[in-house]
């Protein structure tokens, strides 16, 4: 039943069953790019190395193996967010909440250590806790047909005002193996390291890639984003998927909250305000379609890492005030936007 | 219960109200004077009216927001509008040699709304011709936009000292605050040209079927425009409103979250995010619910910090009250009380 699906493959070139004349290699390049699937995400993955060369050849010592690193160890949690918010948009929805789902891990985080409590226990209830407010959210929309983007406003509202709840002052951490696990550099050889975030975020990664790409549920996630009405009608379990798409972007959103609390060592009710759209601009970057049904995680990756060098090409220049990031992430989301448009135009 | 109140339970708006006349009486048990209100030198004070004052912004970008919604849009940009509308006409005030001028102030503010209208066309364009997601769209001048609204300022928070202008914000004409007047205006000019013409009718048939109306020889792409504009306008008047308030432009700051509030107004007051069926009604009922709630914290002795839990918690009951799950419930309710009904009429009968 499910096999009449398009799968999703990480192979960009599969082209849907129509009687194709025989193309020059000109012609079959073309159309993986201007494929919907996968035309944006090598966009994508061209401007990032494009805009990596540029900050090459412009700063000193940005070539360097240990800034790309640093790309991930300054972006974990944006990409363990991405990857939440990724399943999510495959199904058409969106998620407004995981920034304050981040603000109030971060400070249940802070303030349970700070009480004493060991980070084997607060960890996993952050996640149990996060995943339930989720699990809330994804009902309110199935049983009660309340729009994601007002489901997830009020789960937004709520997560942000429990930050003040705690507390509404910044508290720090203290607590030995937190402190420990943020200061461990994980040696790569030739004097590159990265953080243990780093190597979580890209489990998280792996994990999602093969879920999506490789078990019943992840093409089901493709499939509602494609057309809810004929999941229903081939008998896919729709509301189940439905469901679960936001326990899982719950889920990311508390790993995403303990990431940072371990970048910062922190907790701040105000923290990663504005989260959310960061999120949401590096899934529509990484060429995942809003409208739901096309995308990949590891083109929100890619879209996390362009975001990241945009930030530090505006650190290195110096000059440059922070505000025009900002600028420079709106004008990159309306020129993927287009773009996506008009592939997605030619291909009907 | 019988037919009417249930009629009435089934209206859009009575949940809605409900939770207004709630909150208010809420506010009467735990602050006798609450609906009391006071004449000094001729203006009108009180909690009432200081929950029309503060609420006026988030109602007229409301007002808006219902039109955009009403077309299947919605419009995530109005914060960064208010923002940069209130950078533009504080950096005017401030780089001319006399902000108190009400020439200047005149000039400010018209230079701001036309920056807003700017705004709006380009919404509207990106929204009717290039056929962009609304959602989509408006993000893009939402992450934009306070970056632009920091370059107008230069990063700066821009503090002007011009009465005119602060008038804006504090002032009072015919004894109510400025806000509140420039509110009901222009819902008076949204409701009149809505309802009383036919571009009502045709923003929700936008709204149900573009393609359809389109070919109904309705004008869709002017339309749209139109609404977007008329928000990002609406918008405009809202951030000049907010920064005459705090006589500062805060690029930061300024009009933060209030598109989240108003979206809440329209959807609290009934008008479906599906779009197709708008209330203006409904969204003024929004609006001062959301108002209300945020005084009712203050006046009960909640910490205010804790509002935002309070506003989950009204947005999850309201919408989970005007659900289709719930109205389903209260329909077969209904039924279940009409056959019984029919069912002691017959045994009365025979």
């Amino acid at each position: 039943m499910t096999s009449t699906l398009d799968r999703p493959s990480s192979s960009a070139s599969i082209e849907p069953p129509k009687p194709l004349p025989p193309r020059s290699p000109i012609g079959r390049v073309r159309d993986i790019f201007t494929s919907p699937r996968s035309g944006p995400v090598l966009v994508t993955a061209l401007l990032f190395v494009a805009v990596f060369l540029i900050g090459g050849a412009r700063y000193r010592g940005f070539f360097s193996g240990q800034v790309f690193l640093n790309l991930f160890v300054d972006n974990s949690y944006l990409i363990v967010l991405a990857v939440g918010m990724t399943f999510v948009i495959l199904t058409g929805g969106i998620d407004l909440s995981v920034g304050a789902v981040v603000a109030v891990s971060t400070m249940i985080a802070a303030s349970l250590l700070q009480s004493g409590w060991s980070p084997g226990v607060v960890i996993p209830l952050i996640l149990v806790l996060t995943s339930f407010l989720g699990l809330l959210v994804g009902l309110m929309i199935h049983v009660f047909k309340v729009q994601p983007f007002i489901a997830t406003l009020a789960a937004m509202f709520l997560a942000r005002g429990l930050c003040y709840v705690i507390s509404k002052d910044s508290i720090s951490i203290n607590e030995p193996t937190f402190v420990a696990l943020a200061v461990t550099r994980i040696p790569l050889g030739g004097g590159l390291s990265i953080t243990p975030s780093v190597v979580i975020a890209l489990v998280v990664v792996v994990i999602a890639v093969w879920v999506l790409g490789f078990t019943r549920f992840g093409r089901t996630v493709y499939a509602l984003g494609g057309s809810e009405q004929s999941g229903i009608l081939m008998g896919l379990p729709v509301a189940r998927t439905k469901v679960i798409v936001y326990v899982v972007s719950g889920f990311c959103s508390g790993l995403a909250g303990v990431l940072f609390s371990l970048y910062t060592l922190s907790g701040y009710p105000l923290t990663a305000v504005g989260t959310e759209l960061d999120a949401i601009a590096a899934v529509v970057i990484g060429g995942t379609l809003l409208a739901g049904g096309y995308g990949f995680v590891l083109g929100s990756v890619l879209g996390v890492l362009v975001l990241g060098v945009i930030q530090t090409i505006i650190t290195f220049e110096g000059t440059l005030s922070s505000w025009w990031t900002r600028i420079f992430i709106g004008g990159l989301l309306l020129v993927f936007i287009i773009l996506q448009k008009v592939l997605t135009a030619r291909r009907r | 219960m019988n037919p009417t109140l249930l009629r009435a339970v089934s209206s859009r708006l009575f949940w809605p109200i409900v939770m207004l006349v709630i909150l208010v009486a809420i506010n009467v048990v735990a602050f006798p004077d609450f609906l009391s209100i006071t004449v000094t030198d001729g203006h009108l004070f009180g909690s009432v009216i200081d929950i029309l004052r503060n609420g006026a912004p988030t109602f007229i970008i409301a007002i808006g927001m219902t039109l955009v919604i009403a077309t299947r849009g919605i419009d995530l940009s109005v914060g960064a509008v208010a923002a940069i509308s209130g950078a533009v006409a504080c950096s005017i005030l401030l780089g001319s040699p006399d902000p108190g001028a009400v020439g200047t102030v005149i000039v400010a503010v018209a230079a701001a709304l036309v920056t807003s209208l700017v705004l709006g066309l380009w919404n509207g364009f990106l929204v009717s011709v290039i056929g962009i997601q609304p959602i989509i769209a408006t993000l893009v001048l939402m992450t934009a936009g306070r970056g632009v609204a920091m370059l107008i300022t230069e990063g700066q928070i821009l503090t002007v000292d011009s009465a005119p202008f602060k008038s804006l914000g504090s002032g009072f004409l015919l004894g109510m605050p400025v806000a509140v007047v420039i509110g009901a205006a222009i819902f008076v000019v949204a409701a009149l040209l809505t309802r009383r013409t036919a571009l009502g009718m045709l923003i929700e048939s936008v709204g149900i079927n573009p393609e359809a109306s389109r070919q109904a020889g309705v004008r869709a792409r002017v339309l749209l425009f139109a609404v977007y504009t008329f928000c990002a306008l609406s918008a405009g008047i809202a951030g000049l409103i907010l920064t005459a308030n705090q006589t500062a432009a805060d690029s930061n700051n300024t009009g933060l979250f209030i598109e989240l509030d108003a979206i809440l107004a329209v959807v609290i007051g009934g008008t479906s995010l599906a779009g197709g069926r708008y209330s203006l009604a409904g969204t003024l009922v929004g609006a001062l619910v959301i108002q209300t709630l945020v005084t009712t914290v203050y006046t009960v002795g909640i910490p205010p910090i804790v509002t935002m839990v309070f506003k989950a918690a009204v947005v999850t009951a309201v919408c989970l009250l005007q659900s289709p799950a719930t109205s389903a419930a209260v329909g077969r309710l209904r039924y279940r009380i009409s056959a019984r009904t029919s069912r002691v009429k017959e045994a009365a009968a025979s």
